[in-house]
């Protein structure tokens, strides 16, 4: 239970990775990392692809990144209607670690660029529900 | 490679808003067609692959319920899914049964009736064919998607709105001679001009990709009648022989993607092991149907199946190469921007065309020079699942 919380609207009640909406509530982006391996993974999984552990830890995603695309939708999709304009976009940290989310209202569709430097936190919305958005840097 | 399956018989019905029918209804009439074309019956029928994305329509294992009102039954009958690829994987399906010598003849179709919901609705269906425990909570949809990678590629390789009109100009050209299409009107430049409030194709649905940049959702269906050589050449007198066939699968979350900028890499995978199949190269290719749900998605199949070199998938629009009289024609059906994408069905339906190009019957939409090999690239999903199928006579 509880990831019903995550994200505008879930679709997921629950979740071995649940987690990761508590850490969220303590202000802190995390994925997971393989005990065994090492191997590390954002959004987070439960399971390790790389050796089949399932001894994973929670890591915090790195402070610094850049945006590799992003997207203004001006139309949204059932259950999203009051939502639009919203911008979604990817980030690259490096190291095969990247981050999908929606960007910060704050940031206007039009000073948004691929390649500027971004970061990542969380995000409460008024009804409750809990997130993350891609920030300036 | 052998020559061992063929295509014997092709059917689609017209692709429409708001069908006045039922799916069975809606399939009987691709079927009715690629029967009459294969000249068989029933009972020549080995087994049926029936093919949609889920959850447009209300019918749970719609197989079954399919099979009965074409007459299969009992013929064994199943569904594959996936997504937008979902009939172009049944015929590889298909492929495989008849080359295993399972069946000596699979008749594969695909359906898909859009219109029993809104397009909101429909947004938010194709957005959960996505990942829906870490995407599909932000408000995905796929002209997002696909704008994403637009917005990368657009950055480093170049291309321009124009182009990305001018992509759908051309589909436009071949939708009003294609009586089977769902968007028959004529685009014009005028109409992607931003500073006219009427400009129907200009308004931004999820920038950089307008409305004019999107395909149609529409009602219809496709039928591909699939057989051995025994039967090929007993039913035939015009076989269309699968030469090469390639598959290939992406991760589905964004975060996991390779550089956007570079396109779907099952564009890439699935060409490579389809054109080593058939001992060939891109440059044999004749004629083509690519997988345009999106204009920016027609520029990327350039590269990945090698028309064009990385990044220069725009120099094929711009020297108008990929039309009917070009160097290697592509989507002059209309393609899934003009013809209409019913998901389910467009795979079969863009198969359809090639084997229509290579027995020299597709009418005002024929290309010139006999061409002799054609290929059909279906993908699925944001590039999730992709298939391509290379046919030769």
């Amino acid at each position: 239970m509880g990831f019903e919380k995550f994200g505008r609207k879930s679709f997921t009640a629950v979740t071995k990775t649940g987690k990761f909406v508590d850490l969220l509530l303590e202000g802190k982006v995390e994925g997971t990392v393989c005990k065994d391996c090492g191997a590390k993974f954002f959004p987070p999984r439960a399971d390790c692809a790389k050796c089949f552990s399932k001894n994973m830890d929670w890591f915090e995603v790195p402070k610094k990144g850049t945006l590799e695309t992003f997207t203004t939708a001006y139309y949204a999709p059932f259950g999203f209607e009051t939502d639009p304009p919203y911008t979604m976009g990817v980030v690259d940290f490096g190291d095969g670690l990247k981050l999908f989310a929606r960007l910060a209202k704050e940031i206007k569709p039009e000073e948004v660029k691929v390649g500027m430097a971004v970061t990542t936190r969380p995000l409460k919305y008024d009804d409750g529900q809990i997130s993350f958005e891609i920030v300036r840097a | 490679m052998e020559k061992e399956v063929a295509v014997i018989g092709v059917g689609q019905s017209s692709f429409v808003r708001g069908y006045e029918g039922s799916i069975r209804e809606l399939a009987f009439e691709a079927f009715r067609e690629a029967m009459k074309d294969a000249g068989i019956t029933q009972k020549d029928v080995g087994a049926s692959v029936f093919c949609s994305a889920p959850e447009y329509d209300k019918q749970r294992s719609p197989a079954g319920v399919l099979a009965e009102y074409l007459g299969l039954i009992p013929q064994p009958t199943f569904y594959i899914e996936t997504v937008c690829s979902s009939s172009s994987t049944g015929v590889k399906v298909g492929y495989s049964m008849i080359k295993a010598g399972l069946h000596d003849l699979v008749c594969v179709l695909g359906f898909q009736k859009m219109s029993e919901i809104t397009s909101a609705e429909s947004q938010e269906r194709m957005g959960r064919g996505a990942d829906i425990q870490w995407e599909a909570p932000f408000g995905t949809m796929m002209p997002a998607y696909y704008a994403l990678y637009a917005q990368a590629y657009m950055a480093r390789n170049g291309l321009t709105h124009e182009d990305l009109m001018s992509v759908r100009l051309k589909s436009a050209t071949y939708g009003v001679v294609n009586e089977r299409a769902v968007y028959r009107k004529g685009v014009k430049a005028e109409d992607f001009d931003a500073s006219n409030p009427e400009a129907k194709m200009a308004g931004p649905v999820a920038w950089p990709l307008r409305v004019g940049d999107c395909c149609a959702n529409a009602d219809g269906s496709s039928c591909v009648i699939l057989a051995n050589k025994e039967k090929a050449k007993a039913f035939s007198k015009k076989p269309i022989w699968i030469i090469g066939i390639g598959a290939a699968s992406e991760a589905v979350n964004m975060a996991a993607r390779p550089d956007f900028a570079k396109g779907l890499s099952v564009g890439y995978g699935a060409a490579a092991q389809a054109y080593k199949m058939a001992g060939i190269t891109a440059k044999d290719i004749k004629v083509a149907e690519v997988h345009d749900c999106f204009t920016i998605a027609e520029i990327m199949a350039y590269e990945g199946l090698g028309f064009a070199p990385m990044g220069e998938g725009k120099q094929l629009i711009r020297e108008k190469a990929t039309y009917k009289e070009g160097k290697i024609p592509v989507n002059v059906d209309g393609g899934l921007l003009s013809k209409g994408h019913p998901i389910g069905a467009t795979g079969g339906s863009q198969i359809r065309t090639i084997v229509l190009q290579l027995r020299g019957e597709a009418g005002p939409m024929q290309v010139a020079g006999d061409p002799g090999i054609g290929l059909v690239h279906n993908v699925g999903g944001v590039g999730l699942y992709g298939n391509v199928t290379i046919f030769g006579r």
